[in-house]
């Protein structure tokens, strides 16, 4: 794997073993449909999407990082009762745009990696709010304030994710 | 175009990707407004079947842990419990019994009034081992699938009220819509003022009780439960409580709804896997008007003596001595009717065998008859018997079962209050009562003849006195 070079500076392409990419998603999503169940105000985090990010700002392949979120995103689907793709277009559009990113920027830093993760949960709500109410025709209220402090709130989140995600993934 | 695509290969992929979804997005959001059918159902169980095995395991590390916690270390003051725990079960006995009287009470006037009683005949408790973790999807897996006997559309509650109902099923696990989804709807009615309504829930998480006129009147506070016309909750449980009521933008009421089942933290819940449904059978006891159970209050009526056995002195068959007509002089009195003058303002009226006996707050006079060469005073005659309050009345009375009184007598209060029962005895055929009033077919009575036992007729229509 080449190494990609962008504005001069040398941006390191990571890879993940087998197990780490099957297992971390399913944990995630795992963790996802039961955490709410037993702490009520783990409902702002999404983990799946952190992950996601994690993922693709790490690879640094947009189409790694697009198949990566769309697969997370229709598991995450599957278990809910609604039609599947609501999650998995929306992750589809984080994957791609993180990798995407990852490329042009340095997103190895805590304070880059807070704003992106800022970004792209609030890219997407946007997406998932437009294909809930045109798309499925789901009754959806949208707020700025609410987005923007689950977005901190995720951010903050997603610096322990990262975190993790860095001990198991390898340079190539 | 081949230099095009490989220049811009990522986006080409990109829209690819999101083009297959979105079209199967539609084929899915097309099916399921036109049929049954679950096209992504392949999808759905590999999805569970890669999560619900891990949420099963931490659900049952979790119970049990709890249990060994809770059943062999944290055992402190269980003695003490225990006791009070005994005390309450002696309370809850007495509730029961007479909790139990009322139920049989209430079922005997379903009966009556051919009521479709529907009951819940069997239910399979089931833990809640995970959730969905989307807020538009409110919904939580129950440990509980195709194999323990669930099905789709069967109710899911909890001690408290309802909870939702099952959606998809699976082999061991199942799918439970939660009633604060936006997509459920519950028939609920509203307990005090019996309005109807639709509940449903919000993409915020509140429910509401949709479809009430904007004219009616809801206070909060009221309790809201199932009215068993979405054909899935059986009637009569609760649902929540209204917590807010304002005007809608259209014609109808917009009622806040407090869950009565705390939604948020599920743990058991029981799913319904059998309603009975059967037309109520009135039984024989059911046929019984309210003067008749009155009447079997009293003192039963001996049958009329042998004549020979009359004769001899001899004790009539089935009449215990000395039990009902003990007083009663040994040549016992021959009641051939009954006269009874209701007084002014007497509410209460039952008709017991040929007498009519009334009572209320004008003060009540009972006269039944007796034979001749009986003292006045003879308990024989007097009507003692505590009948029914003064608020139970009967305005319709007909007395055509029963036979005549033959020596009877009534221990008792007959008139409670101020309504003062002065017995009087009299010799008379026939009953009288104020009133209209049917005279019997009665000769007029020789006193030394045995009773002929008569059967009057008692017609008192009209409002009670």
């Amino acid at each position: 794997m080449a190494i990609t070079y962008t504005s001069g500076e040398q941006v390191e392409v990571y890879r993940f073993g087998l197990p780490a990419t099957i297992l971390i998603p399913l944990a995630a999503v795992f963790l996802q449909a039961w955490l709410p169940l037993r702490f009520q105000f783990f409902t702002i985090f999404d983990l799946p999407l952190l992950v996601t990010i994690g993922f693709a700002t790490a690879r640094r392949n947009p189409l790694a990082g697009l198949f990566t979120g769309g697969l997370i995103g229709i598991l995450q689907d599957a278990l809910t009762h609604q039609p599947i793709g609501l999650y998995g277009i929306s992750k589809t559009v984080v994957g791609f745009g993180a990798s995407s990113l990852g490329i042009k920027i340095d997103v190895e830093n805590a304070g880059a990696r807070f704003l992106l993760t800022i970004l792209f949960y609030v890219v997407h709500e946007i997406v998932y709010f437009f294909i809930a109410r045109v798309l499925v025709s789901l009754h959806m209220a949208w707020s700025w304030p609410h987005e923007i402090f689950s977005g901190m709130a995720n951010a903050a989140l997603g610096l322990l994710v990262y975190a993790l995600l860095d001990r198991v993934k390898q340079r190539t | 175009m081949e230099s095009v695509f490989g220049r811009y290969r990522n986006l080409v992929v990109l829209v690819g990707v999101l083009f297959v979804q979105i079209l199967g997005l539609a084929v899915q959001v097309r099916r399921a407004r036109t049929q049954d059918s679950e096209p992504t159902r392949l999808i759905r169980v590999w999805a569970v079947g890669a999560v619900t095995p891990l949420e099963k395991l931490l659900s049952w590390a979790q119970t049990s842990s709890g249990n060994v916690w809770h059943n062999y270390f944290y055992l402190r003051g269980v003695r003490a419990e225990n006791r009070e725990l005994k005390h309450e079960i002696e309370q809850m006995r007495i509730e029961r019994a007479r909790i139990t009287q009322d139920a049989d009470q209430a079922h005997r006037l379903q009966a009556l009034l051919g009521f479709k009683e529907q009951f819940i005949s069997q239910t399979v408790a089931a833990q809640v081992i995970g959730g969905t973790g989307s807020e538009l999807s409110r919904s939580v897996y129950i440990d509980k699938g195709e194999r323990d006997g669930i099905k789709p559309d069967m109710a899911v509650l909890t001690r408290d009220g309802i909870v939702g109902k099952v959606l998809h099923v699976y082999r061991s696990t199942s799918l439970v819509l939660l009633i604060d989804d936006q997509t459920s709807g519950v028939g609920s009615i509203l307990e005090k003022s019996r309005l109807q309504g639709i509940l449903r829930g919000t993409s915020s998480g509140e429910v509401v009780l949709e479809k009430v006129m904007s004219d009616e009147t809801v206070p909060e506070g009221e309790q809201v439960l199932t009215s068993g016309g979405d054909g899935i909750f059986p009637k009569g449980l609760p649902v929540g409580t209204v917590t807010k009521v304002k005007t809608g933008s259209d014609l109808f009421l917009n009622i806040h709804v407090r869950p009565a089942a705390d939604l948020s933290r599920l743990e058991e819940v029981l799913v319904v896997t059998k309603v009975d449904e059967k037309q109520a059978q009135p039984d024989q006891t059911a046929r019984v008007r309210a003067v008749d159970i009155l009447a079997e209050r009293l003192p039963t009526v001996p049958p009329k003596p042998n004549a020979d056995a009359a004769k001899a002195g001899q004790t009539p068959a089935g009449q215990k001595p000395g039990v009902q007509n003990s007083a009663a002089p040994a040549a016992s009195p021959q009641i051939s009717g009954t006269q009874i003058s209701g007084t002014q303002k007497s509410r209460d009226s039952a008709t017991v065998g040929s007498a009519k006996v009334t009572s209320g707050t004008g003060g009540s006079k009972v006269s039944a008859t007796s034979a001749q060469g009986a003292p006045p005073n003879s308990q024989a005659a007097v009507v003692k018997k505590n009948l029914a309050p003064a608020s139970a009345s009967t305005t319709q009375t007909r007395a055509t079962t029963k036979p005549a009184t033959t020596g009877a007598s009534f221990p008792g209060n007959a008139a409670p209050g101020n309504g003062a029962a002065s017995a009087s005895s009299t010799t008379a055929s026939g009953s009288t009562t104020s009133g209209t009033t049917k005279k019997p077919s009665s000769k007029p009575v020789n006193p030394g003849a045995p009773a002929t036992a008569p059967k009057p007729q008692l017609a008192t229509e009209g409002p009670p006195q």
